[in-house]
């Protein structure tokens, strides 16, 4: 119960782009087609997921060192630790995919370095920080929220290739009108607020 | 404090070393080994991804031209000193590839051809030809709605007066707007050919003339006068390309098609652009 409360919450109550606001820039880049949009979940779930689980070591044994008797509190190094270690983690997992699996490497390969120093990455790792959770619970509190931007991810690329055949005013034509539509599909998310 | 700051210090030192080495170690590990032929090809090649090769782009091309699947020749794009560099480079052959460009087979602009529908749909010609075969009376010209000019990778094709037109000195040949044509009006021809019947209707004279002004009648007098040059099937006058000999602007003279399907490229393209409320008959 307790993970199934997670998972909706980080899905759809707490939806990193949707009601967070985290990770705007790959869901206005990469969302014209759902081909593209695909790749990015596959990638951002992939990602979110390993960076979590790390970032929670090193939250938990890292920045809490004790030394002597003496523990010191290195909470300031957080952001700059987590930066590191998550864009070492892409460099890792690209390299090791090109010569494990090149298909999936072809893929999702322009999507990985893309998503390095992504503020949805990030924000989970720091989230997880902040609410003190177990190495487990990160590591699925990061999955559930790749999950639910991969949701938002493919919603809104399913309806900006709807939205090319539509003829909107021309002043709103392209982006103005994605970015109206993200806000209603921002919107529609308030709704699931108050779940958990 | 000053315990804080060298802990610190370490404990990042350390970890970007940590992080460093694992990388290095993972790169070691997991190294591909990849054909450098196959990038100087790639740097070679126009890097246009027009996919007129037939391979999904510039890259996936190298990778054949390497494994020998393809000549360099085969590239629509490439002039034929770049494709003389690659067959120099990797030591083989260049192959024979043929200069192609692209041409709409009608001359069915707004003038000339009656409009039956007012279509107000998608701006598609493949949705436009399926609400009552298209807006423009005759159902096998160009629709003008440019889905050819929306593929097009090089701008080559202007939707002038409701027509395609084909921008010669601009087309490179790779064939992506025949296929994205639900009519088949867009033909590949020998880069140069001055002279084209432009009309794509196989219906009877008559029935083509009640809703065009320029249509081919197939009244045979081309292929009568130049039978190397021209051949007609059933009522529509086709040039021979593959015939090895071109008609040439001086044999349109001789002809003297009634109707003016058969035109030289150049005044073709001087009617719809220069001048645009040209009309024929």
């Amino acid at each position: 119960m307790k993970y199934f409360e997670l998972a909706v919450g980080a899905i759809l109550v707490y939806n990193f782009v949707l009601s967070r606001f985290l990770g705007i820039c790959p869901f206005l880049g990469v969302s014209k087609k759902l081909s593209t949009a695909l790749g990015m979940s596959g990638a951002v779930i992939t990602v979110m997921t390993l960076a979590s689980a790390i970032t929670a070591v090193i939250y938990k044994y890292l920045l809490h060192i004790e030394i002597g008797g003496k523990v010191y509190n290195l909470q300031f190094l957080q952001v700059l630790l987590f930066i590191l270690v998550i864009a070492a983690l892409v460099q890792i997992i690209e390299i090791s995919l090109q010569k494990l699996s090149p298909k999936l490497y072809q893929a999702l390969g322009i999507y990985l370095p893309l998503i390095t120093t992504n503020c949805a990455v990030l924000g989970a790792a720091t989230i997880n920080a902040n609410s003190g959770r177990s190495v487990l619970d990160a590591t699925l509190f990061g999955c559930f929220s790749g999950v639910g931007f991969a949701l938002a991810l493919v919603l809104f690329s399913s309806l900006r290739e709807r939205l090319d055949l539509a003829a909107p005013p021309r002043a709103f034509a392209g982006t103005p009108i994605a970015l109206i539509t993200a806000g209603i599909l921002a919107m529609a998310f308030i709704g699931f607020s108050g779940l958990c | 404090m000053l315990h804080l700051v060298l802990i610190a210090v370490i404990t990042m030192g350390c970890l970007g070393l940590l992080l460093g080495l694992v990388i290095g170690f993972f790169a070691k590990l997991f190294k591909v080994e990849s054909d450098s032929r196959v990038e100087l090809v790639t740097e070679l090649l126009p890097g246009a991804n027009c996919g007129g090769c037939g391979k999904a782009g510039c890259a996936d091309f190298a990778k054949s031209i390497v494994s020998g699947e393809n000549a360099p020749g085969k590239c629509p794009v490439s002039s034929k000193e770049q494709i003389t560099a690659i067959a120099l480079a990797l030591g083989i052959d260049a192959g024979e590839g043929f200069k192609k460009c692209a041409v709409v087979r009608c001359g069915g602009d707004k003038h000339q051809v009656a409009r039956t529908v007012n279509y107000n749909g998608v701006l598609d010609c493949a949705s436009a030809s399926l609400v009552a075969g298209g807006p423009k009376g005759c159902r096998y010209g160009c629709v003008g709605m440019g889905s050819c000019a929306a593929v097009c990778p090089f701008g080559a094709i202007e939707i002038v007066n409701n027509l395609a037109l084909v921008h010669a000195e601009l087309c490179v040949g790779c064939g992506r707007c025949a296929a994205a044509c639900p009519r088949g009006v867009i033909e590949l021809v020998p880069v140069g050919s001055p002279v084209h019947v432009y009309c794509n209707s196989p219906e009877k004279g008559p029935e083509k003339r009640k809703n065009c002004k320029v249509p081919c009648l197939g009244c045979r007098k081309c292929e009568k006068t130049f039978p190397e040059k021209f051949k007609v099937e059933g009522f529509l006058a086709r040039v021979r390309y593959d015939a090895g000999v071109l008609p040439t602007p001086e044999d349109i003279e001789v002809v003297k098609c009634p109707t003016g399907a058969l035109l030289t490229a150049a005044r073709h393209q001087e009617i719809e652009t220069i001048d645009p409320e040209y009309s024929i008959k």
